[in-house]
């Protein structure tokens, strides 16, 4: 049924939906009202979860850890510092094999201190084994929730996977989002069926010392299996279509690729934005497209060299940064390329949109303009020169 | 697919972990020991092999690590650390 939700509230009422035994959080913008209306919830008998209550995001992580080592779906949310505050146990949680669904709500990360979206905090955690898929808009959140945990939790996987949605943008946005019936949630996500967990009466060591004789090993087969997800996210994402009537690829979505000759390449909301600026100016006869990717991790590699392969310029859009090098995907992008014989003549870098300055249209336009034979580095969009002036001696 | 994370309980048996002692090994001369058992008491792996007289008490060198206490303990010297290469204990 449809309904005009506030995009945290959307996210409250599909993880009721999926019906998580234990759910644990510490409050951080712009998460709160994703797990006050959870916390609310439960409260007044909707849900029947323990909500546990924690000092932090390391022991809220560490409490849908041990949840889910117990053989228990568990559900928790965060953003900016409180995802890496919860870091170590980000890796342990994909170590371990626990297929942990967590809220990202993008934000900025200290310092200085800004609660505005940008992908610094969920970037900032791409190397810890965990799923990362980044949604568009509040419906594409919704579903992505439903996905993650089906996905997660198949015996093939095991993984944890955050849904990353932009801070305030979709949090905080309200539209209409089409939320499903229990029925149809039940049939299309089965009960969660650990393949081992935590029981006194089948006593067992989770997660013991393994030495260099086998710890190679157990990162190996994280490293096969998220390429294992690659070919599972599509087999999930046509299952749920069937279901709930919504197409997705999973990995990366094509906006007019076919006769495009110059691209953007982006994730999360801002995507809406170079949907419309690409409209404009496809109606003014611009070859311009947009390449969105939904799945940050695993990297789908592939896909996105199928759907580039033949594009003159791609302008790469970061809202992260990796301090003293690349961007972080204009880099991977790159990557994609090197070596290949079909290839877009430049790959250009820009970052825009940092700790929650608008990405507008103009903003979008000015990257398709740049988007020229000329090369472009990590070229920051919207920037003010006039407050690069400060002088402290 | 998975890597080793997950062990069942016994582990402490099954893996000998005798292969991570020293270059010492204590040597049982089996001659003026009293049956005391203090080198049991003592050992922190627990691998001492119980005997019911004196004379029994034996060391487990699937588990043994060498640290050297039961020759210390040894109220009579009857248990001495020898170099792994001129071990003849076993």
């Amino acid at each position: 049924m449809k309904h005009f939700l506030e995009g945290s509230f959307a996210v409250a009422e599909i993880v009721k939906l999926c019906k998580p035994g234990v759910i644990s959080a510490y409050p951080i913008t712009p998460q709160t009202h994703i797990v006050e209306e959870l916390a609310q919830m439960v409260a007044d008998g909707e849900l029947d979860s323990q909500f546990v209550n924690v000092e932090s995001e390391h022991s809220a992580a560490s409490v849908v850890l041990g949840a889910v080592a117990t053989g228990v779906r568990a559900y928790t949310a965060t953003s900016s510092q409180g995802l890496l505050y919860m870091g170590e146990v980000l890796f342990n949680i994909a170590g371990l094999r626990l297929p942990v669904i967590l809220t990202c709500a993008n934000r900025a990360v200290s310092a200085p201190i800004n609660i505005w979206n940008d992908h610094q905090d969920s970037v900032s955690m791409r190397d810890t084994g965990w799923i990362q898929l980044f949604a568009e808009d509040n419906q594409e959140v919704v579903d992505l929730h439903l996905m993650a945990y089906k996905l997660g939790e198949d015996k093939s996987m095991m993984l944890p996977v955050m849904v990353c949605m932009d801070g305030f943008i979709l949090t905080h946005g309200i539209e209409t989002v089409d939320i499903p019936t229990q029925e149809q949630v039940d049939k299309f996500l089965p009960p969660y069926s650990p393949l081992y967990k935590l029981d006194p009466a089948n006593p067992l060591t989770l997660g013991p010392l393994v030495d260099p004789d086998a710890y190679m090993e157990t990162r190996y087969a994280i490293q096969e299996t998220l390429k294992d997800a690659l070919k599972l996210i599509p087999q999930i994402t046509a299952d749920f279509a069937k279901i709930f009537g919504r197409h997705y690829n999973g990995l990366i979505e094509e906006y007019k690729l076919k006769d495009a000759e110059r691209v953007i390449v982006a994730m999360g909301s801002v995507c809406g934005t170079i949907k419309d600026v690409v409209d404009e100016l496809r109606a003014k006869g611009k070859k311009v497209g947009l390449l969105k990717i939904t799945s940050y991790r695993p990297f789908p590699e592939q896909e996105i060299y199928e759907a580039l392969k033949n594009v003159s310029k791609v302008g790469v859009l970061d809202r992260a940064l990796s301090l003293g090098s690349y961007a972080p995907l204009a880099g991977e992008m790159k990557a994609v390329f090197f070596g290949k014989k079909k290839k877009p003549q430049i790959i250009s870098s820009f970052v825009a949109g940092l700790g929650g300055r608008d990405i507008t249209k103009n903003s979008i336009k000015e990257i398709f303009r740049l988007l020229t034979t000329k090369e472009k580095a990590c070229e920051f969009i919207d920037l003010k020169p006039e407050l690069l002036k400060e002088k402290y001696e | 697919m998975f890597g080793p994370l997950v062990v069942k309980p016994g582990s402490s048996r099954k893996n000998k972990t005798g292969s991570w002692r020293t270059e010492l090994t204590p040597k049982f001369l089996k001659k003026n020991c009293t049956g005391c058992k203090l080198c049991m008491s003592v050992c922190p792996e627990g691998c001492i092999i119980e005997g019911s007289e004196k004379n029994q008490l034996a060391c487990d060198y699937e588990y043994c690590k060498g640290c050297g206490a039961c020759a210390v303990v040894c109220p009579k010297g009857d248990i001495i650390m020898v170099k792994e290469s001129k071990e003849e204990a076993k």
